[in-house]
This record gives structure tokens, sequence and C-alpha cells, in this order.
């Protein structure tokens, strides 16, 4: 375990300053939207902290009256989930909406009766986004994501699913960095207090799922990526080895997620390779 | 016999008038959101933001890096490269000048041999007095300009009608070599102008950390140097990566004269008085007791010693 001095030090590096994050993430959410010609937003909000936390910002950035927040339960779904997505919609004053993906996935279920969990919660997962972008069109709104660089990082996603958004306003904060906002902004306390998860199947939890605490995960995250520290010094500073390599090996593995689908080059000027334009090109 | 005393103290002899300092001025920091990629649209905001500054009776307007361009521009860089003399930059000028404003601009260059520099020129009277191509390159991390741009090979002062100057972009005031190297040649106000990421949210304060860092560089030139430190940040966002704007205005002295927000844009203005330089030099001689020659013999030494 890591001494107390090296985890208070470390922790330390991911505090943040609440009241300047949010008006960096704010400015980028109006910034990265109106310039595209859009003043409506679309949220799938689940009454996790994470989307809980890009309602608010997205309500600060563009006036609730534009978030659209779709609540999307599954028949097995934790009754609180959607209690808790309740709460940041009266809380805000969103325009929302239930869309049940029952009726959307069960047929695929029936079809293939052998289907595992893990199976079964990308097919939800990647329900839920077809349900987001019909809705984006619906209301000439932009997808705002709520993915967290802790889950990007590791890959604990849904390639296409959940990970699938116009923008990622939360998308550079660790997970502990995610609460530590979700506090200033005024994210409801329920919130704030559950155990994460994505609740593709009841009992589950992130931390159960992943066998790591998100405290612990998140230094060993930062200290990898963000300070660019080899393995063996982060375990010379007393974290475990096991979870420094797990981590490591986690980031490694799950890049592809992170980019453009991997496309054999033939000729001299190839997309994803060395066809460079922002992607606020023009804008 | 002479009714002079000996005692009498005698006139003092009559002294030559030192040089008059140039004048004081205001200056004016264009603190911008560029649009990525479009030329017309960002020409657009600088006839804005000269008609603001004739208004606030501006006398020399600066606008941040790339500032007709956006930042980010990738193979974007090849549509939006001009030459100095081309039309719109030359319309720019002409308007500036009519309203006795001095202006300086950040753009793509391109050369007589179609090489691209970032560049960055100071219009007086409708025509370029100087132009500064950027030196320092920044490849590394979230920062890919050597890829398309090639490097400047000069850092110079130049002389204007506010005194002699001195322009550096973004990267090159990283390099303390850059500022020292336009203290030397004679410019008694630096414009430093970027289009600078602000990143690093660390408790305790009201600003980004990159910026804290910036300040304090930033007022350090200043106090080395005794001389007046002006830097013109753009704002907006690029593809996620904020520009973190808070522009401001150093005296020689090291106090803050003018600053600006984060992520708005807006003009900043201030009152530079050569003056003060004068009567900061009095109680700090730095550049009286700097030693040109010695550091020139010593990094000969030094770079002769790394190439054997």
């Amino acid at each position: 375990m890591p001494t107390a001095l090296t985890a208070g030090a470390i922790h330390n590096r991911l505090e943040i300053a609440p009241a300047l994050t949010r008006r960096l993430l704010v400015e980028f959410i109006r910034n990265e939207t109106r310039k595209f010609g859009f003043q409506r937003l679309v949220l799938a909000l689940s009454g996790g902290i994470d989307s809980a936390l890009s309602a608010y910002l997205g309500a600060e950035a563009v006036g609730p009256e534009n978030v659209f927040a779709v609540m999307m339960p599954y028949r097995t779904s934790s009754p609180a989930s959607l209690a808790h997505a309740q709460l940041v919609v009266d809380d805000l004053q969103l325009p929302h909406t239930v869309v049940e993906i029952t009726p959307m996935v069960e047929p695929l279920f029936a079809r293939f009766p052998d289907m595992s969990a893990g199976r079964k919660g990308n097919v939800m997962a990647r329900a839920r986004m077809i349900v987001i972008f019909d809705q984006s069109l619906a209301q000439g709104a932009l997808v705002l994501g709520t993915s967290n660089k802790t889950e990007v990082l590791l890959g604990y996603t849904t390639w296409f699913g959940d990970s699938a958004a116009s923008l990622q306003p939360i998308g550079d904060l660790y997970k502990t960095q995610v609460r530590a906002l979700s506090r200033a902004v005024g994210v409801p306390q329920p919130i704030l207090d559950k155990q994460p998860s994505a609740d593709l199947w009841p009992g589950q939890t992130d931390e159960t799922e992943l066998g790591i605490a998100y405290d612990e995960v998140d230094q060993v995250l930062y200290l990898l990526v963000d300070e660019r520290m080899d393995a063996d010094r982060i375990v010379h500073l007393g974290f475990d080895a096991a979870l420094v390599t797990r981590v490591r090996t986690l980031v490694k593995n799950m890049q592809y997620k992170r980019m453009m689908p991997v496309t054999a080059k033939v000729g001299s000027r190839t997309p994803g390779v060395d066809f460079r334009y922002p992607r606020d090109w023009g804008r | 016999m002479s009714d002079e005393s000996t005692d009498q103290p005698r006139e003092a002899p009559e002294r030559p008038d030192p040089a008059p300092s140039p004048a004081a001025y205001t200056i004016g920091l264009a603190q911008i959101n560029p649009t990525l990629g479009d030329v017309d649209r960002n020409l657009a905001k600088h006839h804005e933001f000269i008609e603001r500054a004739v208004f606030e009776k501006v006398d020399l307007l600066v606008f941040p890096e790339a500032s007709l361009t956006g930042y980010y521009l990738q193979d974007l860089t090849d549509d939006v490269a001009m030459r100095v003399d081309a039309p719109p930059l030359r319309r720019l000028a002409e308007v500036a000048a009519q309203q006795d404003l001095d202006i300086c601009v950040g753009f793509i260059e391109e050369d007589d041999r179609y090489i691209h520099y970032i560049s960055q020129v100071y219009f007086s009277g409708g025509r370029p007095v100087h132009i500064h191509r950027k030196v320092y390159l920044p490849t590394y991390g979230m920062f890919d300009d050597m890829r398309f741009v090639g490097q400047g090979r000069k850092i110079r002062a130049f002389d204007t009608r506010f005194g002699r100057l001195g322009m550096l972009i973004c990267e090159d005031f990283w390099h303390i070599s850059s500022p020292y190297l336009l203290w030397q040649d004679g410019a008694e106000t630096l414009l430093l102008v970027s289009a600078g990421p602000g990143r690093g949210v660390k408790p305790g304060d009201d600003y980004l950390d990159t910026t804290f860092d910036l300040g304090l560089t930033h007022r350090m030139f200043a106090e080395f140097f005794t001389t007046y430190v002006v830097h013109c940040n753009r704002v907006g966002y690029e593809d996620g990566i904020a520009f973190a704007g808070y522009s401001g205005v150093i005296g020689p002295d090291g106090a803050e004269l003018a600053r600006g927000p984060h992520f708005e844009e807006t003009l900043i203005t201030a009152r530079i008085d050569p003056e003060a330089i004068r009567w900061k030099r009095r109680s700090l001689p730095l550049l009286r007791d700097e030693k040109p020659d010695l550091v020139l013999r010593e990094l000969e030494r030094i770079v002769a010693a790394r190439d054997r």
C-alpha cells in the first residue's frame, strides 16, 4: 500500500479548482456547440454522477431549456437510477423523456438465448446510443457525452456505445475529479453518495467489476499518463505492482477504442494518417 | 578689483538636454477569438477591433499569434498562407493608417520560395515596418508547429514612431535568449504575442496553471530588462483546446499595468511611457552593467566545445 505521505502528495495533484474548471468546461461546451450552428444538446441521463455532472455543465452552457435529457431504463435497471435522473431533471428543469430500451433489445436477446451478461450489456449500451443519436436529429441538437478520463483510459466503455458523442466535456477529468466538481456544481447528494455502476445487470458496480478502487487507480493513471512516470518508479512510490501492471496493460490494450479504426494505407494521403484537418475546420 | 568673490558659487555651465524619450502612447491588445481557417471572417474581426481601438484612442494595436488564421491549422496551413503584400493585408494596413493607428498582426506568411512561416507583421503608415517569423516551433506534446511551417532565422529589434520595439511569438519567449537579444538590440518594449493554450486547474488560484507560469516569466523579463512587456494572447477553443487569454501589460518595474480575463474576447488598453524606463534605470542599471561581449565569448567557447 502506498505510504500515507505518498498517497496524500499524489492525491493532492489530482485536486482541482472547481470554479475555474467549471468555467473552462462550460465555455468549452458553449464554444464547441455554437460554432457548428447548434443551440441545443441531448444527453443520456443515467442517474449516475458522470451524466449528472455533464447535465449541470451543459445547462449552464446553453441554458437548461436547451438540454434535452433522455432516460433509457431497461427492465432490470435499478429503480434508483431513474429516480436519481429525475432529481437532476427537477433541479435543473430540463426538458426530458423516458425511452425504455427493453422492447428494442429483448428481440435480439431472444434470437440469441445463450447471450452472456457482457454481450447483453454491450447491446444495451449501443441501443441507448441509437436512441440518443436519433433524438439529436429529432431535436436539432448535438450529443453531449458523459465519458470520464478514468473509464476512457481503462477502456471501461462500450465502443460506439456510451463512448459515442459529439463532445466530451468531462473526458479529461478523472473520476476523483468528477466527484469533486459534481459536489461543487450542486449534483444531488444521493448521486454523490452512491457506488458508481454501469447498471447493466443487478448489483453491478464499477469497482467490483474492475477489481480496483477509483481513488487508487486514478493516482496510478495520473502518474502513468499525466506525469509520464515509469511503472517501476510508480511501484517504488508504494503502489501495488500487480495493480500498476494491470492498469498499464488495460491502457495499452484499449488504445483502439480511442482511435479511428485502423485503415490499410494504399494511397498517398489517408484519413487518420496524413490527411490532417481539425474537427473545428473552418469554425 | 573684481566684484566677484571666490566664495560665490559659480553658475552651473549649460548642459545639453539629454535626448527626449519618445512620447507616451496608448497600446491596445486585441484579445480575440479567431475562426480556425477562415481568413475572411478573421479579417472582418480585425477591422472591427481597429474601429474599437480608434474609439479608445489607441495608438498601437496588437493582435495575437496567427490572429488572421487560427492556430491548429494542420493541413489548412497551405490554404490560409498569404504574402505580406497580399491585398487583404494591405487593406488592413491602409485602414489602420488612415486612423493613424499602427497595428501588429499574426498570419501565415508565404515567402518568395513558397515557404510558410508563423509570422507577425508590424504595419505603420500602411507599410510593413518589420516582420518577425517564429523561430522556435514547438513540436512536442500538444504542439506540432514544425510539421507545417519553416523556422524563422532572426531575432531583431526595430524602430517605430513609439521607439525601438521587439516582437516574439509564443514559444520564442520560452527561450530566455530571445528577449535577451531584443533587449541588447535596443528594444524598450517587448511585444509578446501568442496563441497560448491554457491548462492545469490546481486549486488555490483563479487562473490556469500555465497562466500563472507565464505571469511569472513576463514579470521577470520586465524586471531583468527594465523594459515594458506586452503580452497579447488569444481566447476561444480549437478541437477542445482552450486558449487562455489573460493578456497584459507589465511596466519596467514589474508592476502590472493592465490585465485581461480568461475566456473572453476583449480589448485591453494601457498607457506606455518610456519616461518610466529612464526613471527605473536610474536605480537599476542592469543594462549598463550587462556584458554582451563576455556572453559572446563564453558562448563561442561553449558552442565550439559542444561540436568537438
